[in-house]
């Protein structure tokens, strides 16, 4: 089942988020997994903590570095992928579905379409590239 | 930034490409992991031509080698290598080296990338008058071809049984009309060679390796897999394990350190090293709880800080997190338990016996 990217959201720091109601679910984009590189170690945040948008909610690892995650939008952690802690190369091999991070509850509604669309965030690519 | 002769052959293989020691070198082909794997199980070829070659000769060329490197020079022979160090007189590293024996009056260096223009000032400093040195670094690629495959690609790919070539021994060959060196010799903890060839010849044989190899399930291996793999191995990179401020035996050298062969520079300050007792000695950590131990991380046991990562990595093979760490000589033992400093959260690993990795013979 291919995820249709036009229905995501991005952010400059390359995470997308699938917004359903007042449910969202975040990961990481192609483009930075690719960037990363094979992910060896992910750090999650528990369930039930809030965050602010730009907020570091986790970190992904690999080799190269680490990178800090930041939400995207104001909101509760409602689930996290603990699937990623033991077999974090999903992220990698599927970074838009089966890699997602973290499940949130949110009512930042303004926050969330200030964010970018695909196209927006192909354009940032290139211009990034 | 420099260029090795294969800069468009990695452009081609859609290499990421990042500045090291000067040089725009692959991190990697299409992943650290698949290329560290490849080599473990297979064959995986390295270029590697960014390394220096020096070429040493005269009638007072092995004396020279003798004075200025820590191994045992007497014990070469035509066709013969030996992994060596030079030092500073206060016993620091210069730098790590491989010396081969041409004849009594030829010898083949190669060093370290990152040092090449100091080594060679280091040994002008230091050249007797019956010794003359040359940089041929330009002249010549190094291309490194390591995995248990690795020998039967290179019998198909030479037309030449090389069974008979031992480690640390190196022959002439012949491909194409063109002459070149063959060593075995790696930095994988693989079986291996490293060939020297002409620069102008390096992409020949890169693309003629890859295309013979393929059917022994080749890989070209960029510098991400070249560090995992070293560091499985256990052996030391210069800057990290080893420096100007790193005695050889604190970094387990000491069995390149011949003591007893004679004057050398930094036998002195080695000697009263040894008699003082070393202060600080390297260890093999693996992480139990997850995450990188990253250079210059802070290792601490039973709460007091006792050394720093001085590499570390996660292992494609074991999928854990290894490190090797300068700690104090006294603590630290295999088996124990010590914390790292992983950006501001410690976590726990155990002291391993080295090396990480052993190939079964």
């Amino acid at each position: 089942m291919a995820v249709d990217q036009n229905k995501l959201k991005y952010t400059k720091d390359h995470e997308w988020i699938s917004l359903d109601g007042k449910k969202g679910i975040i990961g990481i984009t192609e483009y930075a997994a690719e960037q990363l590189g094979d992910v060896v170690h992910v750090e999650l945040p528990q369930v039930g903590q809030e965050f602010e948008q730009g907020d570091t909610f986790g970190s992904v690892e690999s080799v190269k570095s680490v990178s800090d995650l930041y939400i995207p939008v104001t909101g509760r952690v409602i689930e996290v992928n603990d699937v990623l802690l033991d077999n974090s190369e999903i992220i990698n091999e599927d970074p838009l579905e089966e890699g997602w991070l973290i499940k949130i509850e949110t009512d930042a509604m303004g926050e969330y379409k200030e964010l970018m669309t695909n196209e927006q965030y192909q354009s940032f690519l290139s211009e990034e590239a | 930034m420099k260029r090795t002769p294969l800069y468009e052959d990695h452009k081609t293989l859609k290499a990421r490409l990042i500045p090291f020691g000067g040089w725009d070198m692959p991190v990697q082909y299409k992943g650290v992991g698949l290329e560290h794997l490849a080599v473990r199980e297979d064959v995986g070829l390295f270029d590697v031509s960014h390394m220096g070659e020096f070429l040493v000769k005269g009638t007072g060329a092995k004396d020279f080698l003798q004075k200025v490197t820590t191994n045992d020079v007497a014990k070469l022979y035509d066709g013969r290598c030996q992994y060596s160090l030079m030092c500073y007189e206060n016993g620091t590293v210069v730098d790590d080296l491989i010396v081969s024996q041409v004849s009594n009056n030829e010898f083949i260096l190669v060093v370290n990338a990152s040092n090449i223009e100091k080594d060679f000032a280091w040994l002008n400093q230091h050249l007797s008058d019956d010794v003359t040195l040359e940089n041929l670094s330009d002249q010549k690629a190094l291309l490194a071809l390591q995995g248990p495959k690795a020998q039967n690609l290179l019998n198909e790919f030479l037309d030449t049984d090389f069974s008979g070539l031992k480690y640390y021994h190196f022959q002439p060959a012949e491909y194409q009309g063109i002459n070149l060196l063959v060593f075995r010799t790696g930095y994988t903890g693989e079986d291996g060679f490293e060939l020297m060839v002409p620069a102008e010849k390096a992409s020949l044989f890169w693309n003629d390796l890859l295309k013979k190899g393929s059917v022994f399930g080749i890989e070209p291996i960029g510098l991400g897999a070249r560090d995992t793999l070293r560091l499985e191995a256990c052996f030391s990179l210069y800057g990290h394990e080893i420096s100007d401020a790193i005695l050889p035996l604190e970094a387990g050298l000491g069995w390149v350190v011949k003591l007893d062969k004679g004057d050398f520079i930094g036998r002195g300050a080695l000697i009263d090293a040894k008699e003082t007792g070393l202060k600080r000695k390297l260890v093999a950590l693996e992480m139990v709880e997850a995450g990188i131990a990253r250079e210059g991380y802070e290792v601490f046991q039973e709460g007091e800080k006792i050394g720093v990562i001085t590499s570390g990595t996660h292992s494609p093979l074991s999928k854990k997190s290894i490190a090797l760490a300068l700690v104090s000589a006294h603590k630290a033992q295999v088996n124990d338990e010590v914390q790292v400093n992983l950006r501001g959260k410690n976590r726990t690993a155990k002291v391993v016996k080295k090396p990480f990795y052993a190939r079964a013979s």
